[in-house]
């Protein structure tokens, strides 16, 4: 059975470029634009790695996060953050909250899929 | 035996004599042919009205009872001339420059010219020299009395009290006729000063050839004379250091502080290097009264009977050898000692109740009634000749209620510790700089209070004054409060009790009070001038004329007044005074307007000083007085600064503390701008690198996939262009960096070109609806960005109208000052409390696919600004309204 993820991202572009780059490593990519029924979309999935963007529209990525974090059931899935902010205080913040993995955009793809692979073999 | 017409004949004549001296000596000085009147000679023997009746008299009286104590008398003196001269030279140059007039002049002028504290030291004054006084009447009448009864066991067949009140009658006439024949602009007095002088060779002389007489006439020669004094009680005399000390201290202090040699010693002073030659000749002139002391009083002791009064040896010796004539110039040198104390005491007393008491109540009264004109001067003499009068009377009266009681030494010595009060204050006054009016108040009053509990009240004897019981047990029994035993401590002599109790609690209190006080400027100012007296003095000069006066006067009031207001008060007094000169004469009258135009200035106080200094003749120099309006004018000029300093301070606090929350505030807003550009740069750049990357390593990519993802980096390319773009284009615009090109065209014709534009590489369509707007419309703006604008709004209109038939209606209305457009779109209206954003940077309000990074209303707003017009959203039913507004 395939690993499933899902992408929390409002960027059209992006979430085209990382669906390829995830479906090539034998991901089943679900993508989800709306920051506000993001949380609601993780419990009916129930997927194996979350990503997130930072800046959503609805409800910013932190505010997801904290509110998985604090749900016993999500309190080992791992999540990757995306931010385009990039700024020493986000990164603080989110990882305060718990947060798995936090990176930067732009990213490399090599990168990002080491990080997907980290997150998989712990 | 002289018989008591004669003596009074030779006193009239004598009195004549000295008269004359003194009129001589004024018309001399008057002249301008008086410098031999003052001479350091003169000075020298002016000083000898410290030898009163007392000391002629009384010295042997005293050495009869206390053996030798009685030299503590001449003993402080002459260490105060030799040792203190510092001092003395400080006080007079104080005196000379601060133009004093007497000890509460001095004190009151050191401390603020406090009226208060002149009043206090005046009455002190007065209190404390009224028993002295009495003393000179008494003396005078018992050694008038003694030439009626030869043996001074008794008081004699004539009428004392009678003789007494002619005896302060005549001397308050003879000061009268000399202290205040007219008003002498600096306070001395030629005429009075050259007859103490005379006073003084007269009673050296007389009580020389009294002691003469008595060891070579009576004794039989100096051998004989120590072989009687060694046989004597008064060889075996003990000596009480205690005594001893306080007597001498005493008599030091006395010596400065006595109203009188103040009088002689510093108002008097010509020149301060009279005091050189005065500090080794006025105790050389005390050793040679003092000399025959001893031997008259163990031959008076010798001869005459056990009852006979001891203070008149000097006169009784001679007359029972039959030595009619010496005993007559003794007399007459015991005459002298009594008149010239009075006269020069009077004097002294007088100037100071007149300037401290009777002056400032006067003018303050006359202050009252606007015009009331007058002399003041007169006043001034007349209130100075009614003083003499009222302090002679008081000497007589406490000479008549003490009923001549009392050795004479005992009520001297009363006086002296009444007026060593001065002294804390006095010193204080000239060495610290610390000592305060309230300080200089608390001692004298503290110190007097003392004096007159355990001194002067006593005096009277027991259930005179105070009762018996009262001396015996303290006020209600409470013992530590017996006025002898102050604090239980009992067994000293209650002279030097008194002495060291008032003193000591004096200097306390001023110490204290000076210590927990807080000077007024005027204090300071004065305290500086008296303390560094040296530094300040080189301008010691009087003023002289009344053209100077008034030249004077007017360069104060410029001072203070300030130039053209002076010079209008003084140009129209002479008006009044039908001058046509530019100074008016200082009349009284205009004094008076003068100080209250000062008083407005400077305060009422210090112009009353200013003015009644002036007027009560010239106790301070218009140099000092320029000094200290100069003074307090820059006090005044440099408070106004700091003041103004320190508002400037507050001032530029408040800017900084402005600038700062401003400069927050904006570094939190670039901080969110970075932020914001940061997120809008590097989303574009994601996905270029990541496509990038993927076109780099992906060989299995079919072509469709290479095409699709070539071209989304193309258009992520663009987007990331036009937002520099636009970021640029707004940092110009919001610098106010851009230059605008007016131009004249249609407002069909730019809306045309926009319309134009938007459509040609639009993804959506929408509908146009152009009906409403005016085809003659012109415009004249920078078209270029007006189109910008308009092109914004539309595609804005094309990207989010979400509506199934989107449609945009442009319509617009003239009026005289403005062309409005109209941009209304048939879309959602947004939500009402987003309307504040929509203009700001980086809001997207409705992006869905968040390909704009929200800067083009921003930008748009930016422009309209720039073109002097505006732009606005309008709340529309059923879809959203811009309205733009070009300046017609």
């Amino acid at each position: 059975m395939k690993k499933r993820v899902l992408l929390v991202e409002d960027e059209p572009n992006i979430i085209e470029a990382i669906t390829f780059l995830l479906s090539r490593e034998g991901w089943h990519v679900d993508t989800q634009k709306d920051g506000a029924t993001a949380v609601k979309r993780v419990r009916e999935l129930q997927p194996d790695l979350l990503m997130l963007d930072h800046m959503l529209p609805g409800k910013s990525g932190l505010d997801i996060l904290k509110e998985l974090r604090s749900d016993d059931q999500f309190k080992s899935l791992p999540i990757l953050m995306l931010t385009a902010r990039g700024q020493m205080r986000d990164r603080a913040e989110a990882e305060a909250a718990g947060v798995s993995r936090f990176m930067t955009k732009p990213f490399s793809n090599t990168e990002v899929l080491a990080a997907v692979r980290d997150l998989m073999r712990n | 035996m002289a018989s008591i017409n004669l003596l009074i004949a030779v006193c009239l004549i004598y009195v004549t004599f000295l008269f004359l001296v003194a009129f001589a000596a004024e018309r001399a000085a008057a002249q301008g042919r008086g410098n031999w009147l003052r001479s350091p000679l003169v000075y020298t023997l002016s000083l000898s009205i410290y030898c009163t009746a007392w000391t002629f008299y009384g010295a042997v009286g005293y050495a009869a009872r206390s053996g030798m104590e009685f030299v503590t008398i001449y003993l402080g003196p002459s260490l105060v001339m030799i040792g203190w001269w510092w001092f003395l030279r400080k006080l007079v140059r104080v005196g000379r420059t601060q133009r004093v007039t007497s000890v509460a002049d001095l004190i009151s002028s050191r401390y603020g010219k406090s009226n208060v504290l002149a009043i206090v030291v005046t009455v002190m004054a007065v209190i404390g020299v009224t028993p002295y006084i009495a003393l000179q009447l008494q003396s005078v009448t018992l050694s008038l009395s003694i030439f009626s009864d030869p043996t001074g066991t008794t008081d004699g067949g004539m009428n004392l009290v009678s003789a007494g009140f002619w005896v302060a009658l005549g001397l308050a006439l003879f000061t009268v006729l000399f202290g205040t024949r007219n008003l002498n602009a600096n306070e001395r007095h030629n005429g009075v000063v050259i007859a103490i002088a005379v006073e003084a060779v007269v009673k050296l002389v007389a009580l020389l050839a009294v002691g003469i007489f008595v060891v070579w006439g009576v004794a039989g020669g100096l051998s004989d004379m120590m072989i009687r004094i060694d046989n004597s009680e008064i060889g075996e005399w003990q000596v009480d250091g205690s005594r001893w000390t306080a007597l001498t201290v005493l008599s030091g202090a006395a010596f400065l502080c006595l109203p009188r040699m103040f009088q002689v010693l510093v108002v008097e002073n010509d020149d301060e290097r009279h005091l050189h030659i005065a500090s080794w000749a006025f105790p050389i002139y005390l050793m040679m009264m003092s000399l025959f002391v001893v031997p008259i009083a163990v031959v008076g002791l010798d001869l005459l009977p056990e009852n006979s009064n001891p203070d008149l040896f000097v006169l009784t010796v001679p007359l029972s050898q039959g030595q009619g004539g010496l005993a007559i110039l003794s007399f007459l040198g015991g005459f002298s000692s009594a008149t010239s104390m009075v006269i020069v005491a009077t004097l002294a007393l007088s100037t100071m109740v007149s300037n401290h008491v009777v002056m400032p109540i006067w003018l303050s009264f006359q202050g009252q009634g606007a015009t009331v004109s007058g002399d003041v001067r007169n006043v001034v003499i007349f209130a100075r000749r009614v003083s003499i009068l009222v302090i002679i009377a008081l000497g007589y009266l406490y000479y008549r209620v003490s009923g001549g009681s009392g050795a004479l030494a005992a009520i001297g010595l009363i006086s002296f510790i009444g007026v060593a009060q001065f002294l804390p204050a006095m010193i204080g006054g000239i060495f610290w700089r610390g000592g305060t009016r309230v300080g200089a108040l608390t001692g004298l009053l503290v110190g007097f209070a003392i004096w007159i509990y355990t001194s002067l009240l006593p005096s009277f004897g027991p259930d005179v004054v105070l009762s018996s019981t009262l001396l015996e047990q303290g006020p209600f029994g409470i013992g530590w409060l017996r006025p002898q035993a102050l604090f239980g401590i009992k067994g000293i002599d209650p002279t030097v009790h008194a002495v060291l109790w008032s003193l000591l609690l004096n200097t306390s209190g001023f110490i204290l009070g000076s210590l927990i006080s807080f000077p007024k400027p005027l204090e300071r100012l004065q305290g500086a001038q008296f303390v560094n007296v040296f530094a300040h003095s080189g301008h010691a000069h009087g003023w002289s004329g009344s053209a100077a006066q008034s030249e004077d006067l007017m360069v104060m009031a410029q001072r203070i007044l300030g130039g053209p207001e002076a010079q209008k008060l003084f140009r129209r007094e002479a008006q009044n005074q039908g001058h046509d000169r530019y100074l008016p004469e200082p009349t009284p009258d205009f004094l008076q307007r003068v100080e209250r135009e000062m008083s407005a200035s400077v305060g009422a106080a210090t112009a009353h000083a200013m003015i009644s200094q002036l007027v009560g003749g010239a106790s301070v120099s218009v140099q000092d007085l320029m000094a200290v309006a100069d003074e307090s004018a820059q006090m005044l000029e440099y408070s106004n600064q700091l003041e103004a300093k320190s508002s400037e301070l507050l001032d530029t606090a408040r800017q900084l503390r402005d600038v700062n929350a401003k400069l927050t505030q904006i570094s939190v807003q670039k901080d969110a701008f970075l932020s914001q550009i940061s997120h809008e740069l590097r989303t574009p750049m994601t996905s270029i690198r990541s496509f990038s990357e993927i076109l780099r390593d992906g060989n299995e990519l079919k072509p469709t996939e290479q095409t699709k993802y070539a071209s989304i980096i193309h258009v992520e390319a663009i987007r990331l262009t036009r937002l520099l773009d636009d970021l640029l284009d707004l940092s110009v615009l919001e610098n106010g960096q851009v230059s605008l090109n007016s131009a004249r065209g249609t407002l069909a014709d730019v809306i045309g070109h926009a319309v134009t534009t938007t459509q040609a590489g639009a993804a959506k369509s929408i509908k146009i609806d152009m009906s409403g707007l005016d085809p003659e419309i012109e415009l004249h703006t920078d078209l270029d960005r007006l189109a910008q604008v308009f092109i914004n709004l539309i595609s804005n209109a094309q990207k989010y109208c979400k509506s199934s038939e989107p449609e945009l209606s442009i319509s617009a209305l003239k009026t005289e000052n403005v062309i409005c457009v109209f941009f209304t779109d048939n879309g959602l209206p947004i939500p009402i409390e987003t309307h504040a954003l929509i203009f700001e940077k980086f809001s997207r309000i409705n992006d869905q696919d968040g390909s704009g990074a929200g800067l083009g209303l921003a930008i748009c707003r930016e422009i309209m600004v720039r073109l002097g017009g505006g732009i606005d959203y309008v709340t529309f039913e059923g879809g959203n309204r811009f309205e733009v507004r070009i300046p017609n």
